[in-house]
């Protein structure tokens, strides 16, 4: 009752008003959009986390109407994929779609993740956006693992083969997990099914609820921006940050122009290069799953890569794995291994400059690696290149406490 | 930051991808490259009557209907019946073989792959060089070997068009003492039906045939896509107004 007689006398009425007594549409539609106030000065990389919420609708909708086609059986499912991709009314649009979509969700995540590192996103008192976003990467890489043997192409096959065999390097009971995971004795028609009740149904759960949580938490505490000011410590007599311009009509407008020229490169891979040189679509995957042939050259999609070039560089299958897993888990501890006062790069000496772009070329170094076969020099370069992304981490309380930083300005640094 | 930068940076992502793309493409071993042209319609037809005469016996394309083919290549009907269509009734039917697989796996060591996806799986370069790759070889139960793939089980299906030819190597040394087999190139032996001309036009065409049938919507997606990209063009222009229009009180 409090509500409805608080909202007596808003010149309202009619069906919102309706509404609004009943469920807080315009107040939700302005504490996130018309009155959410995000820093003027967003650059370039600030429209990858718009860009994944696209890329995400993009995967839900396209795999809608893949589910409607394929079927999850190991005697049908490489068959059911060819009947989508030459059969099925514009199904090889809907499915290009999908299998770019994938490549493009890492693409893009990455590109969002790295915007966080460049302007200390994940400092107080953004700490849980942090975290939260690392679960949404966690989940997504399970979520595109489990998608990825969906095809039952060859690739499928022996790919989830070597990965899943990591868990089987954990002491006793590793053989356990393993048996867990594929349900059977070997990759069968059993793992193909619960794979994909995976794919479908609990990981896109946790995944928009994830993100849900994330925006959420985002808009509690305010976007950063490329100078790492707080806008909130500087607000006008009327209570709105003085940096801030308020995200819909502002920044929805220049996300739009930003979503379709993303639109235009992902649109450039679907129609003329949907395979883009067997790196999105691996040429091995056009054969059927055979667990009497072992594909020459073994290699998880792109994505994985610098990951797999970490796990290959360890001689011991144990130490690998676990060294894996902790190049994937280590970015969640960066708001503490992280000891600088300030947050963005325009403001931080050049031993942390240095350290950034060295851990970035690491990371696309070992991603190229992991694609290679893992013989003579590409494994010591994997090995150097590895010591030198976890030293990014490991050695960053002591590298951000002597970096020397410049003054941050109070206010954002905007230029019209 | 100023709009050449962003278009900068945009460029240099396309570029990187792409680059990536060309790259992995570059990777095989080292095949002649087959030289085909998908929009040749004309050369898509013969290499049509090429696989089902020659090859359908044996190898299915099960995923690819008759139908498929016949709209693509212009083809009516009743020339489909008429031509190509040896061991199906209607013309929605896929291209199988009436041999059981184990049954061929008993015959021939292992069961003749479908040829569906073959082009994509391993690339018609592949394909072209393997079907020029045959040369004489007395150990092997079917007297030829194959340059592209050692040890196939494959016969020289084409030996009355293309003669038999045998492979001349040569003995090298490397910097470690070990002996290289190094392949100089082949040398008629008997002659075919074909002139070596003719015969690599047979097999272009096959493989442009063998190319087209694994992914049939090729052409039909990057005529679309030509579409989408100028749309996508015109409704950018529309955005960046309205963007540069709503941004205009922003100081």
């Amino acid at each position: 009752m409090a509500r409805i007689e608080a909202e007596v006398g808003k010149p309202k009425g009619g069906l919102m008003k309706w509404i609004d007594d009943r469920f807080p549409f315009t107040e939700t539609l302005k504490y996130h959009a018309t009155e959410y106030y995000a820093s003027k000065n967003f650059n370039f990389w600030y429209v990858f986390g718009v860009l994944a919420f696209v890329v995400l609708a993009i995967q839900i909708v396209t795999g809608l109407f893949l589910t409607m086609n394929y079927k999850p059986s190991a005697a049908e499912a490489f068959a059911s994929v060819e009947y989508i991709m030459r059969d099925v009314e514009w199904g090889w649009l809907i499915r290009y779609l999908h299998s770019t979509g994938a490549s493009f969700f890492f693409i893009v995540v990455y590109l969002h993740m790295f915007r966080a590192m460049l302007y200390g996103s994940y400092k107080k008192p953004r700490e849980l956006i942090w975290i939260i976003g690392m679960l949404i990467f966690f989940v997504l890489m399970a979520e595109a693992f489990a998608g990825y043997l969906l095809p039952w192409g060859q690739m499928s096959y022996w790919g989830a083969q070597v990965i899943i065999s990591l868990f089987g390097a954990v002491p006793v009971v590793g053989e356990a997990i393993v048996e867990l995971i594929r349900g059977d004795y070997s990759i069968s028609d059993i793992t193909l099914n619960r794979f994909f009740a995976l794919h479908v149904i609990a990981l896109p759960l946790a995944l928009i609820g994830l993100v849900f949580v994330h925006i959420v938490a985002l808009h509690e505490v305010g976007s950063n921006n490329p100078d790492g000011v707080e806008i909130k410590e500087h607000k006008g007599a009327d209570g709105i940050p003085l940096d801030g311009i308020a995200f819909h009509p502002y920044h929805t407008s220049k996300d739009l122009v930003a979503i379709i020229i993303f639109l235009m490169i992902f649109s450039a891979v679907v129609f003329f290069a949907p395979d883009m040189g067997g790196y999105f679509l691996e040429h091995a995957n056009f054969e059927p799953a055979n667990l009497r042939a072992t594909p020459e050259h073994i290699a998880p999609v792109w994505y994985f890569t610098p990951f797999y070039a970490i796990l290959r560089a360890v001689p011991d299958k144990l130490w690998g794995a676990i060294l894996m897993a902790g190049a994937v888990l280590l970015p969640v501890f960066l708001p503490w291994l992280d000891r600088s006062r300030v947050k963005s790069i325009r403001y931080r000496g050049w031993i942390y400059k240095l350290s950034l772009t060295t851990f970035a070329i690491s990371f696309l170094i070992l991603g190229w690696l992991g694609t290679q076969p893992a013989d003579g020099v590409y494994v010591l370069a994997a090995r150097i290149f590895s010591i030198l992304y976890f030293a990014f981490f490991l050695l960053m309380p002591y590298y951000t406490a002597i970096d020397k930083t410049k003054p941050v300005p109070e206010r954002v640094v905007y230029h019209g | 930051m100023s709009n050449a930068k962003v278009y900068a940076k945009i460029t240099t992502i396309i570029i990187t991808l792409f680059s990536m793309s060309a790259f992995a493409a570059s990777g095989g071993a080292d095949l002649a490259e087959s030289g085909i042209d998908p929009g040749n319609i004309s050369s898509l037809q013969r290499g049509a009557r090429n696989f089902m005469n020659y090859c359908s016996g044996c190898h299915s394309a099960k995923y690819v209907r008759y139908k498929t083919i016949g709209k693509y290549l212009g083809l009516s009907e009743a020339q489909l019946i008429d031509n190509l269509m040896f061991n199906a009734e209607k013309s929605f039917e896929s291209i199988n073989v009436a041999m059981r697989p184990d049954d061929a796996a008993r015959w021939f060591g292992t069961a003749p792959p479908d040829m569906s996806l073959m082009a994509r799986s391993k690339g018609a370069d592949y394909i072209y060089n393997f079907l020029k790759g045959f040369y004489i070889d007395s150990d092997s139960p079917t007297g030829v070997d194959n340059l592209v793939l050692e040890g196939t089980s494959m016969p020289h299906v084409l030996w009355n068009l293309q003669g038999f030819q045998k492979a001349i190597f040569s003995e090298h040394e490397d910097e470690h003492g070990n002996a290289n087999l190094h392949f100089d190139g082949f040398e008629p032996v008997t002659a075919g039906s074909m002139d070596a001309e003719d015969y690599d036009e047979f097999v272009r065409d096959t493989t442009n045939f063998l190319a087209y049938i694994a992914e049939p919507v090729r052409s039909d997606r990057r005529k679309l896509g030509v579409w989408v990209l100028m749309f996508l063009i015109f409704f950018l222009i529309i955005s960046s107004m309205l963007k540069k229009q709503i941004w205009k009180d922003v100081k």
